[in-house]
């Protein structure tokens, strides 16, 4: 072999090694969760809220949680929506090359903000409000963590869309927003459900900005100013816990957590399938 | 000068991206229903003067436009114009077909529905008119609601003929609208544009001077942002006054 050649070996196997401790570690969380959470789950896990002694080894499930995420996540997912969309169409047509540009750097400083920023944020300005942690200020930090994402992501995807296809619809006599809305979303179509469901997974997925602004109880929700429990701090409370038969049951909270996530993007690919067919290339 | 009622006239009409003097006091008189073909080399500011034409050189950042462009006797760069009402009455085909990312059905149904025609069954005869006339109706007519990037090239250009057509404009561009297809799919498109000039004023610009001779009914001769000559495709062709219309249409620049 030459040195052209042992260069291209010598690369590719970092390519497969890399590729395979990527695909590794998925499998290595898949399968401890697993393992360790699904001989737990029970009926009774999932349709019960904590009894008495649920953080003692005794009956009742994570009901509470799963609901309250359930409520933060999709809550917070449909209010970026109606705030980035608008942002990201903006950023295509109207706002000026300077104003974009530092718009678009603003995003992406926020993207970067540790999550637990935005939660002793929202705690501060609850507390200078006189609020107690309740679903809507869970909902609302929420959005804030997941807005820069939302919006960068669906700006990137529009700003593909080639600019023919703008000029086609002005050509038969659009204005900028119907060729943005009715040409421009639909060819990004595909890719502004994406950035929804990337938002969306680190929404629910998120612990430390909704510790403080949306708290952690026993029970369900019932209106948007009362506290709302999240299986991410189920999984931290319930690793917290003295009882080794207790910690397990966080496994079982991570699993339910997961598939939430899974069945997510399954149907969003089942939906982007059906979308792209339209998309020009 | 042949004498012909203009529908599209242009006088000192100069273009600039940024400081670059893209076109230079353009003046030309564009007859209507007839085709009217702009030929140039590449970099003249056909496309440019094209653009100028439905406003949308307007899209490009840094761009300055002074001079008048008259359509049908009305200043289209005068601030009171509302520009979707001159794009609607000026269609235009691009260089490479480009259908919308959506249904053949909803493509051509497009522009009406932006024009506010909603009702199902006048958007249906719209679209069956035109896909006719485009010469598309037969090849489709089974699945209208399949998208419209499934079609080959020659069709999506006669696709977007259609969509233009669907708005019922005046007048007709067409950017080198051949350029992207096959021979065959290319001659049906010259036919097209041939059985509708006794309906629409158009114009094309293309750097193929035999598809020129075959098509043109006048001509505009573009040179470095300059209209050298204009006038009956005959004239030009067969007896150009210019020297340089000569050694273009000679072959010797290009
Ligand atoms: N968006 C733009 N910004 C700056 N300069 C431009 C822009 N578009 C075109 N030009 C310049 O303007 C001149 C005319 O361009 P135009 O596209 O009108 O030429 P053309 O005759 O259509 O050429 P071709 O036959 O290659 O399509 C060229 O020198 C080109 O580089
Ligand atoms: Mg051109």
């Amino acid at each position: 072999m030459d040195r052209r050649q042992l260069e291209e070996a010598f690369f590719k196997g970092l390519m497969i090694a890399s590729t395979v401790i990527i695909v590794g570690i998925l499998f290595a969380i898949l399968a401890v969760v697993l393992l360790k959470g699904a001989p737990l789950l029970s009926l009774s896990m999932l349709t019960q809220t904590p009894k008495g002694g649920y953080y003692l080894g005794k009956g009742g499930g994570i009901l509470n949680a799963i609901i309250g995420s359930l409520y933060l996540a999709f809550g917070a997912t449909f209010l970026s929506f109606i705030i980035a969309f608008p942002i990201a169409l903006y950023l295509q047509e109207y706002a000026r090359n300077r104003f974009a540009s530092f718009v678009r750097l603003s995003l992406d400083i926020l993207w970067g903000v540790p999550s637990i920023v935005y939660g002793a944020f929202g705690f501060t300005i609850m507390l200078y409000l006189g609020l107690r942690a309740c679903l809507l200020g869970g909902i609302i930090v929420l959005t804030l963590l997941m807005l820069p994402i939302m919006t960068r992501a669906m700006d990137e995807v529009m700003r593909m869309v080639p600019h023919e296809l703008r000029e086609t619809s002005y050509a038969v006599g659009s204005t900028r927003l119907e060729a943005l809305l009715r040409v421009v979303s639909r060819q990004a179509l595909p890719g502004i459900l994406t950035a929804v469901l990337l938002a969306f997974g680190r929404g629910i997925g998120d612990a430390a900005s909704i510790l403080f602004t949306a708290g952690y109880t026993d029970h369900i929700p019932h209106s948007l100013f009362d506290p709302a429990a999240s299986l991410p701090l189920a999984v931290f409370f319930l690793l917290g816990t003295p009882l080794p038969e207790v910690q397990e049951r966080a496994y079982a909270a991570a699993v339910i957590l997961l598939v939430i996530i899974l069945s997510t993007s399954v149907i969003s690919r089942l939906l982007t399938t059906k979308w792209t067919k339209f998309v020009i290339k | 000068m042949e004498k012909f009622k203009p529908h599209i006239s242009v006088e000192k009409l100069n273009v600039f991206y940024g400081k670059h003097h893209v076109l230079k006091d353009i003046t030309v008189k564009i007859p209507e229903k007839q085709i009217t073909v702009i030929i140039g080399p590449s970099g003249c500011g056909k496309t440019t003067l094209l653009k100028s034409f439905n406003r949308l050189i307007d899209l490009v950042e840094g761009i300055s436009v002074s001079g008048d462009v008259r359509v049908d006797g009305m200043d289209i760069y005068n601030g009171k114009i509302d520009v979707t009402n001159i794009r609607k009455k000026i269609g235009m085909l691009a260089q490479k077909p480009y259908p919308l990312p959506m249904s053949i059905y909803d493509n051509v149904a497009y522009g009406p529905r932006i024009h506010g025609i909603l009702k199902r069954k006048e958007l249906d005869r719209i679209v069956e008119r035109y896909l006719k006339v485009a010469g598309l109706w037969d090849e489709v007519k089974d699945r209208l609601k399949s998208p419209a990037s499934r079609l080959s090239a020659g069709q999506q250009q006669r696709l977007c003929l259609a969509r233009t057509l669907a708005v019922e404009p005046e007048i007709i561009l067409g950017d080198e609208p051949t350029s992207a297809l096959d021979p065959v799919s290319a001659k049906r498109i010259e036919q097209e544009f041939i059985e509708l000039k006794k309906d629409y004023t158009i114009v094309i610009v293309t750097h193929i001077l035999r598809q020129a001779k075959r098509l043109a009914d006048h001509v505009i001769f573009l040179y470095m942002g300059e209209v050298i000559e204009a006038g009956p495709a005959r004239e030009i062709f067969e007896d150009p006054k210019e020297a340089r219309t000569r050694a273009y249409i000679g072959g010797e620049i290009s």
